[in-house]
């Protein structure tokens, strides 16, 4: 009873943060970027919800719009892991021994390396920017993608249904798009909805380095950034993207769980 | 007459609206085996669990009556249970593999068991397990303590969980399906071991799915049929003169010799005529194959004509199931060759070889594993009827060849019955229109009425179809009901060949006769014999 409470409310909050990143002009009034020098670094009010803050700008708009670019930077990190990675799987689990040797030695050295430095590293190259800070992301997530479609497809590989299609007379090509890679694309997909949110944290990190969205764009970590400097002063400049990544992660750790445990 | 160990009295055990169990009363004296016998989902287990405390909370458990040698035990708190379990009632469950713990060595296990009940002093427990595996037959106690549960064979395992069930002479020891996992011959002595339990003065509840199981040991059968005791009474009455219809039900489908051409799920019904084998359909000329140096096959020949059976049987690992990979093509021999209908697999393209394949399908064991589970019996169906280029509106036909309607088209294997799974199976290996069907094992997973039926459908079907078929099993009385020829395999070799009435009535192989008399027998005055020896 508790637990569906609790993905009730998940759910509650990813749609509405859905409906932010997709239509964010019905949930506020003016542009994100409508600085008003004589309201600014005022605290929460009828007015301005979530407060001002340097530049007199409505944190709350501001938050509104940061969830477009927020959640793209976690969804397409994910997407583009998922695709790489189960390319990778598939290579290393089908393509022979030599494939998989050089395939997950490769993986192995992308995993050994500390992620951030990583991340640092793709956008020194890069320069920053959401695209970029997607390639980073994708590119440090994408090898446990490939370890675990290597798993499955192994495991799914000698299966007996897989023999019975054999036996039927199917070609293999065949019986890997019907049966090998859809069974183990099942578990890869939830593993893809918890990590969402740990993608979606990364980005908000890189842009908290400053590596992210440029200013003027409303972006959670760029928010929070700006927001340090009047911590003692202002508190809500920081505190409202804070507590809308922190939700947001929540829930979909939550609604990911869910799906996890309705799936097995 | 003396006190029982155990004795309950009108029990009931439901779980939320389901009733598992309505009013069963039984009662085991010292010395005495009883058997609790009935298919899956009758309630026996529920039954068993029940006097272990074992039922689970969901459980809603009444009896007029649960005692434990003299002890109201329908109070007891979960701390009286565990004084029970392992110390006055020793509990043997089908599977040692899932029962006993995979991370430690057996020994280890028996010695827990000790310990918790305090039977021995600490310094004594090594003697005392070593004592025990001696006692149940294990050779070599001080090796095999050491070792694991996955390093030891099935009938080993067996053995070490009945050593742990037995470790504080229990007064009454519940054995549920404790050979169902293991081959014939390796049953015979864990019913042999039981029996000397029982001789010993141990009170024996025996529980089993096996008419021909409990046969040997049993004093009295309690047959149970969703949730209640249809039939009860001595051994003997209840083998010999059945009144229920559906314990007569029961015996009836055992197969055996004596039901061969016969409706087993039907003995009213006129026997099938069989049509005459045709041309040779597979030819598997000194067939050999090894892995890592282990000879799995070694020189295999036979010849399997349209329209007959040929039956293989043997023990785990005496190279069937390689075999009939071999048959099939999803293995190259290492010598020798397999043609089907004249086509040898050696040197076919891709392409041919796909070809090929549909001449010749496979029915396995566990159909649950070999059926795609995302996939919807509609699309099971729908792939094998593409393969052999008809049409994907005749699945209902198929259903209706194999018994079934088209009700079942969009379900999914995991919400089917064993036995309806087994049709889909037969449907679809039916499908691409085959010569031949492979059968590996395909009833050993199934109840014996569900087997009966099964094994009905084949025969039903080989007479309108003309198929042949290839049936592996280890269970000897059902390669004698459905087989024409009979191959009898041990280690990779075929040991004896011939007309199957020839070679299980008059083997002249000494492994042949071990295996026949290793058999359960259902005539009561043989096992009485042999229980008296």
């Amino acid at each position: 009873m508790r637990a569906r409470v609790g993905v009730g409310a998940a759910s509650a909050v990813l749609a509405l943060i859905t409906l932010a990143a997709l239509a964010p002009g019905l949930l506020t009034g003016g542009p994100p970027d409508q600085a008003d020098a004589l309201a600014a670094l005022e605290g929460p009010s009828a007015a301005h919800w979530f407060g001002t803050d340097a530049n007199g700008r409505d944190v709350f708009t501001r938050v509104v719009y940061g969830a477009a670019p927020s959640l793209l930077a976690g969804l397409g990190a994910t997407a583009l892991a998922v695709t790489v990675g189960t390319a990778l799987g598939l290579l290393a689990a089908l393509g022979g021994r030599v494939l998989d040797e050089v395939v997950m030695r490769l993986v192995e050295v992308v995993l050994a390396l500390p992620t951030l430095l990583l991340a640092l590293l793709v956008i020194t190259v890069t320069g920053p920017g959401t695209v970029n800070v997607i390639l980073a992301i994708a590119l440090y997530t994408a090898p446990s993608y490939a370890r675990l479609v290597r798993a499955q497809t192994m495991v799914i590989r000698r299966a007996g249904y897989v023999e019975a299609a054999t036996s039927l007379g199917l070609s293999q090509g065949r019986i890997i798009l019907r049966h090998v890679l859809p069974n183990a694309f099942e578990p890869l997909l939830v593993l893809a909805t918890i990590e969402v949110g740990i993608a979606l944290v990364a980005a908000a990190s890189l842009s908290y380095l400053g590596l992210g969205p440029q200013p003027p764009a409303p972006e959670w970590g760029a928010m929070l950034s700006g927001g340090r400097d009047y911590f003692s002063v202002a508190w809500w400049i920081a505190i409202f993207p804070g507590v809308a990544i922190t939700l947001t992660v929540l829930s979909i750790t939550v609604v990911g769980r869910h799906l996890q445990r309705r799936i097995s | 007459m003396s006190v029982p160990v155990v004795e309950v009295a009108d029990l009931h055990v439901s779980f939320g609206p389901v009733a598992a169990v309505r009013g069963v009363s039984l009662a085991v004296h010292p010395g005495e085996c009883v058997a609790l016998v009935g298919e899956s989902g009758s309630g026996k287990s529920v039954t068993a669990r029940t006097l272990l405390g074992l039922t689970g909370e969901q459980a809603e458990v009444s009896a007029t009556r649960l005692r434990i040698e003299g002890l109201d035990a329908s109070g007891f708190s979960e701390r009286q249970w565990r004084s029970v379990r392992g110390r006055r009632i020793g509990f043997v469950l089908q599977d040692a593999l899932v029962s006993l713990d995979s991370l430690r060595p057996v020994g280890k296990e028996i010695a827990e068991t000790l310990r918790l009940h305090r039977a021995v002093p600490r310094d004594a427990v090594r003697g005392r397990v070593l004592e025990l595996l001696t006692e149940v037959g294990v050779p070599e106690p001080e090796r095999r303590a050491r070792q694991y549960p996955h390093e030891l064979s099935g009938g080993l395992r067996q053995r070490a969980l009945i050593a742990s069930a037995i470790a504080c002479h229990p007064r009454l020891l519940i054995a549920d399906e404790p050979t169902t996992a293991l081959d014939v011959t390796v049953q015979a002595q864990i019913l042999r071991l039981l029996g000397e339990r029982k001789r010993a003065g141990t009170a024996l509840l025996l529980i089993s799915h096996d008419l021909a199981v409990v046969a040997e040991l049993a004093d009295r059968i309690l047959v149970m049929k969703d949730g209640v005791v249809v039939e009860s009474g001595p051994a003997q009455r209840v083998l010999r003169e059945p009144e229920h219809p559906y314990t007569r039900g029961l015996l009836a489908a055992i197969p055996t010799a004596a039901a061969k051409g016969a409706r087993l799920s039907d003995p009213a019904a006129p026997p099938l005529r069989r049509a005459p084998a045709g041309e040779v359909v597979i030819e598997a000329r000194d067939l050999a194959r090894s892995f890592r140096g282990h000879r799995a096959v070694d020189g295999v020949s036979f010849e399997l004509r349209a329209g007959e059976t040929l039956g293989i049987v043997g023990e785990s690992g005496s190279g069937k199931t390689t075999t009939a990979r071999l048959v099939l093509g999803l293995l190259a021999p290492d010598r020798g060759s397999v043609a089907i209908d004249g086509q040898p697999w050696a040197g076919l393209t891709p392409r041919r070889r796909r070809e090929l394949r549909r001449h010749i399908q496979v029915v396995y064991q566990d159909p649950l594993s070999s059926f795609d589970p995302r996939f919807t019996v509609r699309r099971i169906l729908a792939e094998a009827l593409d393969v052999g280029g008809r049409p994907r509106g005749e699945a209902v036909r198929l259903l209706e060849q194999v018994g079934l309607d088209a009700g079942v088209l969009d379900r999914r294997p995991l919400r089917l019955s064993g036995g309806q799974r087994q049709r889909v199976a037969i449907a679809r290996a039916l499908a691409p229109r085959p010569r031949v069907i492979v059968c590996d094992e395909p009833v050993s997973a199934l109840d014996v009425s569900i087997q009966a039926q099964v094994l009905d459908l084949l025969a039903e079907l080989q007479a309108e179809l003309g198929v042949a078929y290839l049936f592996i099993s280890h269970h000897l009385g059902v390669v004698q009901h459905v087989s024409d020829r009979v191959l009898v395999m041990k280690d990779g070799r075929v040991v004896e060949s011939g007309d199957v009435h020839q070679v299980l009535t008059a083997p002249t192989a000494a492994y042949t006769r071990e295996l026949l008399a290793a058999v359960p027998q259902l005539d009561t005055t043989a096992s009485l014999v042999r229980r008296a020896s």
